[in-house]
């Protein structure tokens, strides 16, 4: 039996190193990730800038417009949710954060009389929602840890379509905000409908009215009709990315966590193993001290087999 | 006089660099063409095609699908979802993305968003053609 212990402990070492292999490998790869999706959250900036820029010339210029989007409802009953975390797990608590405010929301809401529609971005998500007996309006899924401005758009056709027809008076976004390479935190952001285009130049930082003396075409009216269904995608696709970079520095987080785990584990089943291993061989040592003395006692105490055991043992 | 030109989509920027002139089709304005100096100007593009006068005197064209022009004094931006070199242009894949619209639209005649792309089709397929005869005088 003690010898079965041994055996079984280096059996467990070496699936642990396995394990840690993989977790090591996935580290590594998340962090790459992690640069790239930084990289392109920084290329999608000017565009954002730019339009926003826009904007606040827009609202310099005084232009006001009854658009869809920015039509208010006081104490929205409908509202709907778009839910974005990833689409694979082992990426420590990002998922479950989102899916908690998330869900949280969602209960507040139904708490004041409310109605909610979700849409789901991410797999996971989809599951949690699905298995918990929520209904789903629409789950998108398959690009999460590098979404492309197409599938921003395809999201935000989506959510347009609800906000538009009316189905939905106000439209939440939940996602990770990527505050820096070591704070990500899950938040809930209005979406729809937009603020009015003065807050929305203002919250831009920018100053409008050193260049208020634009020319519109065809007017300013129709420059922000235009525009703001390609705001609406651009928030989007920002948070879309600022999740994926999220995913990728969570998932580099516990895939470092896991490795260091299993280097503790290591090293402990290491040393268990040493201790069965000198354990069996005391074990052994015992039993034949034991047999030698009976030997011995029935001989009349030759010391010769003493001996003998002696030189095993230094050996 | 030279002026900075960019590009920018979504998703990076597209072209930088300097130009003299650049035209450019607005919606319900037809084409405009802006120098240097052109007083502060926002326009919202049709889908067309922009023209861009470099400074050594070549002529880059590019495709936009809608988008925004704006101009200040020292600089002309445009903003564009979707916008592609001509140069750059694929004649079989714009085949293929037309013979896709047109097929959505023969289901469906109302499908706006088939409509816009066939219309991006048309446009890249024109200049397409245009370019290549372009270079046979």
């Amino acid at each position: 039996m003690p010898g079965g212990a041994e055996r079984t402990l280096r059996r467990r070492i070496g699936s642990v190193s396995n394990t840690k292999k993989i977790t090591r490998a996935m580290e590594l790869i998340a962090a790459t990730r992690v640069a790239r999706a930084q990289q392109r959250a920084r290329a999608a900036r000017p565009y954002s800038e730019q339009l926003t820029g826009v904007i606040e010339n827009l609202a310099a210029g005084g232009a006001s417009v009854d658009h869809p989007l920015l039509r208010q409802v006081e104490n929205a009953q409908k509202v709907a949710f778009v839910v974005c975390a990833g689409d694979r797990g082992l990426a420590g608590p990002f998922n479950a954060a989102v899916i908690r405010s998330a869900e949280r929301e969602i209960q507040a809401l139904r708490n004041d009389g409310g109605d909610y529609v979700l849409i789901t971005v991410g797999k996971k998500v989809a599951d949690y929602f699905r298995f918990r007996g929520f209904e789903i309006s629409e789950s998108f899924a398959g690009f999460t840890d590098n979404p492309s401005y197409e599938d921003a758009r395809a999201v935000a056709r989506k959510v347009r379509d609800l906000f538009d027809s009316g189905d939905v008076d106000q439209v939440e976004l939940v996602y990770t905000e990527f505050v820096s390479i070591g704070t990500q935190r899950p938040v809930v952001r209005r979406f729809l409908p937009l603020e009015d285009t003065s807050t929305m130049a203002d919250a831009g930082g920018g100053d409008a009215e050193a260049l208020a003396s634009y020319d519109f075409e065809p007017s300013p009216e129709g420059v922000l009709e235009d525009l703001l269904p390609r705001y609406v995608e651009a928030r989007l696709f920002a948070a879309l990315l600022d999740s994926a970079a999220s995913e990728h520095a969570n998932r580099q987080r516990a895939m470092k966590a896991a490795t260091d785990n299993a280097e503790e584990l290591i090293i402990k089943l290491a040393r268990e193993m040493n201790r069965a291993r000198q354990a069996s061989i005391t074990t052994e040592i015992m039993e034949i001290v034991a047999g030698a003395e009976s030997l011995g006692d029935d001989k009349g105490g030759s010391g010769l087999i003493e001996l003998q055991l002696a030189e095993t043992e230094s050996v | 006089m030279a002026f900075q030109v960019e590009f920018v989509s979504p998703e990076a920027i597209l072209y930088s660099g300097e130009g003299t002139q650049v035209i450019a089709r607005t919606r319900g304005g037809g084409e405009i063409a802006f120098l240097a100096g052109h007083e502060p100007f926002i326009g919202s593009l049709t889908t067309s095609e922009v023209r861009v006068t470099e400074s050594g005197g070549n002529v880059q064209s590019f495709c936009v699908r809608g988008g925004f022009v704006s101009v200040s004094g020292t600089k002309v931006t445009v903003l564009s979802d979707q916008a592609v070199a001509s140069s750059s242009l694929d004649r079989d894949e714009v085949m293929a993305e037309l013979a896709a619209a047109e097929a959505a639209l023969a289901a469906n005649a109302d499908d706006q968003f088939a409509a816009q792309d066939k219309a991006w089709a048309d446009l890249r397929l024109a200049i397409l053609s245009g370019s290549n005869a372009s270079a046979a005088h």
